[in-house]
Formats: C-alpha cells, structure tokens, sequence
C-alpha cells in the first residue's frame, strides 16, 4: 500500500512561526502548571525564558479540569517512607521507590500553597464534625501551613472544597509565567490551543531533544518550538480500549476523555525508554457515570457487596484461589486484587455488585442520632448528605445527573459499582510510564542516578534535557493531582540545573520547518486529495476519519490486549494477533483525513493512542505473568511470578526502524518492609 | 452527557472576540456556527460532561442532556458559579427537588500572587531536593 505524502498540492500551507526558548513546558494540567511555577523563581534571575504550551485553555485543562473533591497525595503527619509501602502494595510490588519516596516528602508544600492561593480545605471541628473550607475560615482554624487539622477520608487523602481547584492552581502559574515575561522581555510565553504532535531531536547529538512541532486548533499555522530543555507532561491514554459505553456515552470515560496518549506518544518518538507500560489501571466505579467511590468506601465507611449481600473480599474460597496464584499480595489486598475478587463473583452471576450507600446512611443517621439528640443528629446527617452529594458535583457531575435520572437517592437504595475498561496512567492508582533519573541522596542503584546516561538530573528521562512528570514518570503512581504538581516542580528545577549546566547549546534539528508543516498536515492533505471521488466524505476507500481509527484501536485491544469483552484476558497467541493488526492500523495512519482542524487533532490524538496502546502490549507480551490480576490476566502464565518478574520491564522505540527493544530491569527495594501498608 | 445549547438563549457572544465556552471547553468541542451565530457541540460523543461550558455561558444558554444510551429521561443538573461558591440544582426524573451551595475559593478571582512573602531561589541549593520555599532539611529514608 503506498503511503501518501504532503506536497501542499491540495491543502494550503499554513503560516509557521518558529519559537526560541529555553525551558519547554509541553501540558497544562497539574504537573506543567507546578512546573511554570516552581521554574520561573529558578529561571527569573538568569533571564531563562520558560514557555508553556497547551491543547486547551490552561484554567481547565487536564485531569483535574473539572474540579476534584480530594486531594489524594497529603503527608500532614505520616511518614514518607510509609507512602513508599503503600505504594508499593496497591502497585503489586514493583515500583522505583527513590521516585516514591522523594514525591512524599515533596508533595506537602504544593497542597499548603494550594490553600494559600484560595482552595478552600475541609478542617476537623471543635465538635469533632467536618467544617467546609469557608468554615474553617469563619471558625478561625490555622491553615495547614500553620498545623492546620484537615479532614481525613483516608490515611493520605484529605477532603477539599474542590470545584475550581485547576482555576486557582492554573492562576498561580500563569502569573508565575507573567513574571517569567517580565524578566526576560519575552512578550509571549504561553500558548493555549496549540497541540504539540512530534518531539525532534538535534542534529548533532540524536540522544539530545531539540524542538516540537505542533498546530494551532484556532488558525491555519504550525508552531515549532526550539529548547534547552523541556519538561513533558502531556497526560496519559483514555478511551485507548473498547469502552464499556456506547455511543455518546464514550464522553464519560473515568479518566478525562482528552488525555490521549500524547505523554507516551510523543517521548517514545523521541527515543525516551519506557518503563512499566504493562500496567493499566482499572477502577471499580459507580457504573455508567463512574463516579468516585473512595469517599463512600473511606470517609461514609460504606460496603461493596455481590447482590447476596456477601463482601466479596472475604470469601474464604476465592481467597485461597487467589492465594495460590497470586501468592502474598493476597494478604493485603491492593486495588487490583479487589477487583479481581469482584469480577469472580460477577462471573458466578452474584452480580450487581452494590455499593451499600444505604446501610452506611442508616449507620451514620443512627450514630448521629445517639450522640447529638434527633435534631442536633438530623441536621449533621443533611450537611453529611450534602458531602455526599458535592463528592460528584466537584468531580463527576454526570454521576450525580445519572443518580437523578434513575430516582437514586442513596439514603435509600445502593448503587452498581462495576470495573471500567482499562486506563493507561501513572498519577492515579497506575504507573505506566517512562524511566526516569531518580534523586541521589535515597540510596538508590547508582544507575538510576549517577550514572545516569544523559546525566545526573532528577526526572530526567534517557534523552538529554527531556524531563518527565504527572502521568508519564513511570513506576511511581499514587502522586495524584497534588503529586503531579510536586513532580512539575521537581522537574522544572532540575531542568534548570541541567541547562545551567550545559551553557550555549544551540538546538538545531535536521528536519525544516517546511517539512514539519508537510508532515503535521498530512491529514489535510490526503483528505482534500480525495474528498470529492465520493458522495459521501465519511465513506471514502483512500482515507480513515479519526473516529473510525479509534474505533478499530479501540476493537483491537479490547478483543487481544485483555479488554472488557473477554474479562481482561489475553496471552501470548492474542498478543502476537493483536499486535499483526495493529501494525496495519499504524500503516493507515499515512491515510488518516481531516475535514477541519478540530479533527486534525483528532487525528494525531488518535496516532498518540496507537502508539501508547503497542508498547502496553508489547509490555505484556514480555512479561510472562500477571502482574496485575483484577487489571489484566496473561492466561499462558497466570500467576505472580516473584521468583523471575520482580523486576521492571523497560522498552525503547526506534523511530525510523519501527522496531522495539524490550528488557528487564532489576528491582531493588529501599524501604523495607514493615508495618504501615 | 453531552451539553446542549438552548437556541434562545444563546447569542454566539457577539460582543466578544471568541465564544466562551469555545475558549473553555477542554475538548475542543463546543464551535460556532456562523450562519446562525449561535454555539453547538461538535462531537458529543466526546463530551466528558465537564461543565465548564455551562459553568461559564454568560447567557446561561448551555445545559446538559444525559447520556441516552444509558440515563433515562427527564432529570437535570443545573450549576450557578458565583466568585466564591456555586449552587447547584438537581432535579430526579420523579420530580424530586435538592439544592446545594458549595465554596469554591477563599480569595478573590485574580489575586492570586505567587511569591508574595516566599524567599529568592537560592541557587546555590539548585541541585539539592527541595524547592525554592524550602527551609528546613529533607528527610531520607531511614535504614
């Protein structure tokens, strides 16, 4: 089949604009806006001009867009080192524990700086009682810098009133951003609705990255950036696999719809090696809507049962199955295992599994009753109801219009929790991501500092001045939005002592801008080629339309890499088969089409997603175990294999080969073991 | 749940340079049409029900319908975002009625200064974990 090519011949070449700076900040979200921040005071007295740049507009864009009603990540009083252990049990056992560990003890002065710039945090009452963030304020409590009690729903986790928490946070940056403008004279460094399609390395040193490529969604102009360093964190892949929603219902992915894969996608080009890509996450939601679960579970002590009644995370037979394959990661059952356990009795027909709201409710009614009198109780059951309630409102609204809309009030009957399609991250519970230089004063493998390749820079990834954070550092999930913004910190800095370091490079790369336009609008070009040879523009045998190229990456994994059609298993013959017929659908990326500059972005979102779900699979197919029961299931080796897999699995992507190279990589443990999981 | 926009009410925000919740929507969805000046969603089957676009309609022209491959008709949920905290109304398909008010920040839109009280970056520390608002040493793990 021949590949098409971009001559402009039928779509018009946009305006180009080529950008010189120095610090690169790819991403919006959390981890860039903790990066401008944290990167600007560095930068600001060196005049080191720092540019952000972002798909979306950066006051809600990213994961926590829509607004969070938790903050997952907080030490308060525990002990980073007992972070680690958490970690490295809801994580089955393999996870970089100097990157854990030095997001702990970082994570706390990003959440106090939250509440300074105005997010209001829930505190803990004279009475014992939660206090919403205005009163706490109005009952004078100190602010967490100051000691400030939060309320708790977990060991880690702490209650926020969350709605406009990417609005403050994206605040704090883009006025760290202006500063960076004064300092420089720069009169623009941030660029929203600019999506960022290729990573190029220089021409000199092809292990160094030296600009990006992208498009604007609003004009006909292609922006090429050139920089010292960069700092990545472009999210990670949803609606990756088939989704359990039909139709228009595919919008309400657990995981923001518009992360996809551009994080993977875009280092893995850059030759950046990948570390832990098998893992996938798999929440167990409120089914349909996906609501959080975790302030029901935690803070309303509410249970999940099959629809017997019985909890099944304490069947003592599916214990002992469990047991016997899965081995000690069965006596503490992390995220995945649950799931396993749920999806057993599912498949005995035990199912619905229900979240008892109902049961917490009367519990909490009673208890409230008995303490405070029934009018003193009533009233702390409607602030708790209204608790409830705003647990979706901050974070999945549509839950809370699903509840309505099928007559739930949870005071009253429970609600179906059901296991999602699967996710690819590492800010949430999950950890797919690239390998990444780690702190050296932890008493890590030297290699994973020292004698780091590209050099001893924290977060850097194996391509010089290739910086990683938020859902694309790998093998250290559990950093959450708090996480994330601690990582863009970590990262930014270090950026900076990289190119401080390194003073006078020029970034060239070998590739004009001429031939980046061509390359970045081939999809229009193709599709003005041959839009008219039909009737209808969707049916046309010399292009796929973006949507149609998700659909079929979507039906390949969900059929071969361990979707939700066969129960999240596959193995090594379904691999290879899968992997056969994604190649294809990696060949027809050459003939992907756009009618209009929102689906050129589809289109390359979509080569993004291609391109993170085969080294997901590939990951799989090199690790012959199941590492992750409940997320995914090798039926060739299903077992935990600790005896030959407690090890990382790394990968490296070579570009113009089309070829990977998988490996394994020692697991070294740093904290050890002990109480508090 | 993908957002509608009620013909009505919306005036394609002919003052502005740029439809609002154009400018916001996280997933490029939501677009002008120029003929009639009025916005719609273009690919509501990538609507993430995030209601940013809701949240910021100056004609509050914007509502979301629920998913109908899997919500039954006839409820909504209706935000009004003020400056510090957003009221909500949830209507249930059988009528019933809940309303709650939530913050949303405690300092004024805006105000927001950064480095206000924070120190310099020491850049002597650059290579050292922590950050420029770090004062105190940080902890390693205990053998």
């Amino acid at each position: 089949m021949e590949k098409e090519t971009c001559t402009f011949s039928f779509c018009k070449k946009p305006a180009i604009e080529e950008i010189e700076t120095d610090l690169l900040l790819i991403g919006g979200g959390m981890a860039c806006c903790g990066a401008a921040f944290e990167g600007a005071r560095w930068a600001n007295p060196k005049k080191i001009k720092i540019t952000m740049v972002d798909k979306a507009a950066t006051d809600r864009s990213g994961a926590v867009a829509m607004g969070l009603s938790a903050i997952n990540t907080y030490m308060g009083e525990n002990d980073p080192a007992d972070y680690v252990k958490m970690v490295r049990n809801d994580l089955m056992g393999i996870i970089r524990e100097d990157l854990v560990y030095d997001l702990g003890r970082h994570v706390d002065d990003s959440v106090q700086l939250f509440e300074e710039w105005g997010l209001p945090i829930w505190k803990i009452g004279d009475d014992g009682f939660s206090l919403d963030g205005f009163q706490a304020k109005e009952a004078g409590k100190a602010m967490l810098k100051d000691g400030g009690k939060p309320v708790r729903s977990g060991k880690w986790q702490i209650m926020i009133n969350g709605e406009s928490y990417k609005v403050i946070v994206a605040e704090a940056a883009k006025k760290a951003l202006q500063t960076n403008r004064e300092a420089t004279g720069v009169a623009q460094n941030h660029y929203e609705r600019v999506f960022i399609v290729k990573l190029y390395n220089d021409a000199k040193d092809p292990n160094r990255v030296a600009a990006a490529a992208g498009f604007s969604v609003r004009e006909n102009k292609i922006y090429v950036f050139k920089a010292q360093a960069m700092v990545l964190a472009a999210g990670g892949a949803v609606n990756v696999f088939r989704p359990r929603s039909t139709q228009e219902g595919q919008g309400r992915a657990w995981y923001p719809v518009w992360n996809s894969g551009s994080g993977y996608a875009l280092g893995l080009q850059a030759g950046a090696e990948l570390t832990m890509m098998e893992n996938r996450f798999v929440p167990a939601r409120f089914k349909d809507g996906y609501g959080p679960v975790g302030a029901w579970f935690l803070f309303f002590k509410a249970k999940a049962t099959n629809s017997l009644g019985e909890d099944y995370c304490a069947n003592a037979e599916a214990l002992a199955e469990a047991k016997a394959k899965y081995g000690k990661y069965v006596d503490v059952l992390g995220t995945a295992l649950r799931n396993h356990l749920m999806m057993r009795d599912m498949k005995k027909g035990k199912g619905p599994i229900l979240m008892r709201t109902d049961e917490a409710m009367a519990a909490i009614n009673k208890t409230f009753k008995e303490k405070l009198g029934d009018k003193e109780g009533a009233k702390k059951v409607k602030h708790l109801e209204a608790e409830a309630w705003e647990d979706f409102l901050d974070m999945a609204i549509g839950q809370a219009g699903l509840w309505a809309a099928k007559n739930i009030e949870p005071d009253k009957m429970p609600s179906e929790i059901m296991p999602t399609e699967p996710y690819l991250l590492g800010s949430h519970a999950g950890c797919a991501g690239f390998w990444c230089c780690g702190p050296d004063d932890l008493g890590a493998p030297e290699e994973w500092n020292k004698k780091w390749p590209a050099g001893n820079y924290n977060r850097m990834s194996t391509v010089k001045g290739l910086f990683m954070c938020g859902d694309i550092c790998g093998a250290s999930g559990h950093k959450f939005s708090s996480g994330s913004h601690a990582e863009g910190r970590i990262a930014a800095k270090s950026a900076l002592a990289f190119m401080l370091d390194n003073p006078g490079y020029k970034p060239t790369i070998k590739e004009t801008a001429d031939h980046l336009a061509a390359e970045l609008y081939l999809p229009f070009e193709v599709y003005e080629k041959h839009k008219t040879y039909t009737t209808a523009p969707e049916i046309n045998p010399n292009y796929i339309k973006p949507k149609m190229l998700q659909t079929r990456l979507q039906k390949i994994s969900d059929e071969y890499f361990g979707g939700i059609s066969t129960w999240y298993m596959t193995s090594k013959t379904m691999l290879d088969e899968g992997l056969r017929q994604l190649q294809m659908l990696k060949e027809d990326t050459s003939k992907m089409a756009a009618s209009n500059l929102h689906e050129l972005m589809r289109c390359w979102e979509n080569y993004h997603r291609i391109l993170s779900v085969e080294a997901h699979a590939r990951h799989i197919l090199f690790r012959e175990e199941s590492r992750y029961p409940g997320y995914y299931y090798r039926g060739d080796f299903d077992l935990v294999d600790d005896t030959n897999w407690k090890a990382f699995v790394n990968s490296k992507y070579n570009l113009e080969k089309d070829t990977w190279e998988v490996k394994k990589v020692p697991y070294v443990q740093l904290v050890p073991d002990g109480s508090g999981h | 749940m993908p957002s509608y926009v009620i013909t009505e009410k919306c005036d394609g925000c002919k003052a502005q340079d740029k439809t609002a919740c154009q400018y916001i929507c996280p997933n490029d969805l939501m677009t002008l049409n120029r003929d009639l000046m009025k916005a719609y969603n273009q690919e509501p089957e990538q609507c993430w029900e995030c209601y940013n676009c809701v949240k910021i309609c100056p004609q509050q022209a914007i509502e979301i319908r629920a998913y109908q491959d899997f919500a039954p008709l006839g409820a909504n949920v209706i935000p009004m975002r003020g400056t510090d905290s957003i009221m909500w109304t949830i209507k249930f398909r059988n009528g019933i009625l809940k309303r709650f008010k939530f913050p949303i920040r405690t300092t004024a839109e805006g105000s927001v200064d950064p480095y206000k009280g924070k120190p310099e970056a020491d850049m002597a520390k650059i290579k050292q974990p922590g950050y420029f608002t770090t004062s105190k040493a940080m902890p390693v793990i205990k053998k």
